[in-house]
């Protein structure tokens, strides 16, 4: 089992490298999302204008973050709406199991939220008796089989149809155990049916809010399936779970980000459903919930304003970093071990959960610096991966053999003599040993992670620099 | 013991430590005043009502939707009619009680069989009428309310929505701009509890990242646009 727990980078990462079922999905993820995103990016000349413009909003907002809140509340009250604030997890829990309790709820159902899995509210409300249902199909697909989400949009990219297949059978024990399920369609058939007798059932529905917009007081969701809306209109209640980061100014605003959002998420011009949801059912509406709750998350996004870390505030959940990523499509979503996997979670996760919970986080990255070219708000991922790696630095929390190693090299550094001696030394060792393995290595010394499942190419028994010198001298134009 | 929201907001301003307060909320006013797009892409500010129709149809179709054009609201339940028969869909369905629909005269057409409300569990098909459509994504935009419940759009498998041709506009602002409030004669905004903007039917990658139509909502999505929504 993959451990949850982002401490466990290094072991889950080797473990992910093994797999390769999930590396050839892995393959086709990276294939689809970026030439979808491309296309669409190319096909409006604006994109860019837009994604600076999205920028600027965001951080508007961030400068002014208490006074959009308080707008958006007021305006929310007086929509019919009720807002309720939660300073961690724990309280955001208490606050909808609260509501639920009020209402005598056995089941809900649940759109697609990412705090929702950051506050871990499933577990909860199951430990209090009542049963959430996940509606997305990815999320739902994933809550049969007991594990976390591996990708902030498709959240079961690493499961394949035969597993999807096994889970359906294991729990949806009212059908023919004979039924053929070896086709996509029938298995999307198949939740479909299963999935629409919770969405009538429901007492309450919990949806997740892409953005809150303060002039009205609204939420908006943005969904393909359009299980988000059925999850909203059916229930007598509708829960709303946002953290404090969601707000936009006006519906101005929110059209900006949503010109960007889908086209960084999934290529497409447009998402299927985009929700605005002011209030609770008005009088004379013939469908709608009778109760409009939000309940506003901080949990450890306050502390970040004013600090270097402000800027991933901005992030609106698109998942372009992810699918831009070599790392990423190299280990997937479940070795990061924390709800926001990639770089958007190397950032988050240490902010949000304290850097000596998320050690290895912000070390596993190539810094090739595609997150940030790709990311539409502009967020300078690598440049934050560095504060942490510095943080971590400065707080000793690296381990004693790569601080050695980190000082020697400085040393070295400083001292080109010696550094081009020890460069030297270590690719001739290297040439040495790979004679032996037809120029391949099956192993090097502090690279096990690498070599346990590929090997590492021996070097040609000279450095860099010295080949950089040596070929330029014949260069030289002869006098 | 002081509230979350007092810990939240304390937190916060303690990061907005030396920020000119009077500045920032004159700031916060006028932006939540202001009503003034931010950048409308080109494609999305079509010269006349044609070219936003054509637009919106190209790009709706893109969206997997399919969109049948007549001339008056007579024309309507022949169109839908034919679309159901085509498909092989059962020839009855759930119908928005707006008075602008009524004017299709439904019960003319005795082999199409409607009920006014809003959908149940058991409709197969659903017509609704769109507020908009927005023609640079082929999006349409619903509202909820007493004759256009939102059970409409996400219960039935077939979504059928009329569209008067005139109701097509550029942008996503320009859409739901006469829905907000107005700062300049104070008026507050009269926004519905859901509006709802569509792009095609429901669709779901989630098995195997292969796109698949109908996961949760509608299956198909058919918009009849009419020329002349007022005309006899
Ligand atoms: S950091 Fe940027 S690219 Fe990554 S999910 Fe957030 S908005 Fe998208």
């Amino acid at each position: 089992m993959t451990e949850m727990s982002p401490l466990h980078f290094k072991e889950n990462a080797i473990r992910a490298l093994g797999d390769a079922e999930l590396q050839r999905a892995l393959g086709n993820m990276r294939q689809g999302f970026i030439e979808k995103r491309t296309k669409a990016a190319e096909r409006l000349p604006e994109f860019d204008a837009l994604r600076d413009k999205a920028k600027e909003i965001k951080d508007h907002v961030l400068a002014h973050l208490d006074l959009y809140l308080e707008a958006f509340e007021k305006n929310c009250v007086a929509g019919g709406g009720t807002v309720h604030w939660a300073k961690d997890s724990a309280q955001a829990r208490d606050i909808v199991l609260n509501i639920c309790r009020l209402v005598g709820a056995e089941t809900v159902t649940k759109g697609k939220s990412m705090v929702g899995e950051e506050i871990e509210i499933n577990p909860f409300l199951e430990a209090n008796g009542i049963r959430p249902i996940e509606t997305d199909l990815g999320e739902y697909i994933i809550q049969l089989r007991n594990e976390p989400p591996s990708h902030l949009i498709a959240p079961a990219i690493h499961v394949n149809k035969e597993q999807i297949a096994d889970a359906f059978r294991q729990h949806h024990r009212d059908l023919s155990p004979e039924r053929p399920l070896t086709d996509r369609a029938a298995l999307l058939n198949e939740a479909r049916r299963a999935l629409r007798e919770r969405f009538l059932e429901a007492d309450v529905g919990i949806t997740g809010a892409n953005f809150l917009i303060a002039e009205t007081g609204s939420t908006v969701i943005v969904t393909n399936e359009g299980n988000g809306d059925l999850t909203q209109t059916l229930p007598r209640i509708h829960i709303v779970l946002a953290s404090i980061e969601k707000v936009v100014p006006n519906f101005d605003d929110a059209a900006t980000l949503i010109r960007v959002l889908a086209r960084s998420a999934t290529g497409q011009e447009m998402s299927v459903y985009t929700t605005v949801s002011t209030g609770r059912k008005r009088p004379g509406d013939l469908d709608g919930p009778e109760q409009f709750h939000v309940v506003l998350i901080d949990n450890g996004r306050s502390k970040l304003i004013g600090t270097e870390f402000q800027e991933v505030l901005r992030c609106i959940r698109c998942g372009a970093c992810l699918n831009h990523c070599p790392v990423y499509g190299s280990v997937g979503g479940h070795a990061y071990g924390s709800v926001y996997p990639g770089p958007i979670g190397k950032v988050l996760t240490p902010a949000l959960q304290g850097l000596e919970n998320a050690r290895d986080l912000p070390n596993a990255s190539t810094f090739c610096g595609r997150c940030e070219e790709v990311c539409p708000m502009r967020i300078p991922l690598p440049k934050m991966m560095r504060h942490w790696r510095e943080q971590e630095y400065a707080k000793r929390m690296v381990a004693p053999r790569v601080r050695w190693a980190l000082r020697l090299w400085a040393l070295a550094a400083r001292l080109p003599s010696l550094y081009h001696f020890g460069a030297r030394l270590a690719a001739w060792w290297l040439y040495r040993r790979g004679k032996k393995g037809r120029g391949r290595l099956a192993k090097v010394p502090y690279g096990e992670g690498w070599t346990r499942f590929r090997d590492f190419p021996a070097p040609l028994g000279k450095t860099f620099q010295s080949q950089w010198r040596g070929p330029r001298r014949h260069r030289r134009p002869s006098p | 013991m002081s509230t979350a929201r007092e810990q939240i907001f304390a937190a916060l301003r303690q990061g907005f430590r030396g920020r000119n307060e009077a500045a920032a909320k004159v700031g916060v006013d006028a932006r939540l005043a202001r009503r003034a797009p931010n950048l409308v892409p080109a494609r999305a500010k079509p010269e006349q009502k044609r070219a936003a129709v054509a637009a919106f149809t190209a790009m709706a179709e893109e969206a997997a939707a399919t969109v049948a054009r007549v001339n008056t609201m007579i024309d309507v339940p022949g169109a839908v009619a034919d679309y159901l028969r085509n498909h092989n869909l059962p020839m009855r369905a759930a119908l928005a009680p707006d008075p602008l629909l009524d004017a299709a005269r439904w019960e003319r057409r005795k082999t199409l069989e409607v009920r006014k409300g809003r959908a149940e569990a058991f409709d197969e098909v659903g017509i609704s009428l769109a507020y908009r459509g927005v023609a640079e994504t082929g999006t349409l935009v619903m509202l909820s309310g007493e004759n256009t419940p939102t059970t409409l759009n996400f219960l039935p498998e077939t979504e059928i929505v009329i569209l008067p041709a005139d109701r097509v506009v550029g942008a996503y602002e320009e859409a739901l701009a006469p829905l907000r409030s107005n700062s300049e004669d104070g008026s507050r905004h009269s926004l519905p509890r859901v509006v709802n903007f569509v792009t095609g039917p429901s669709r779901s990658a989630d098995i195997e990242q292969a796109l698949q139509l109908g996961a949760h909502g509608p299956r198909r999505l058919h918009i009849v646009i009419v020329d002349d929504a007022a005309g006899p």
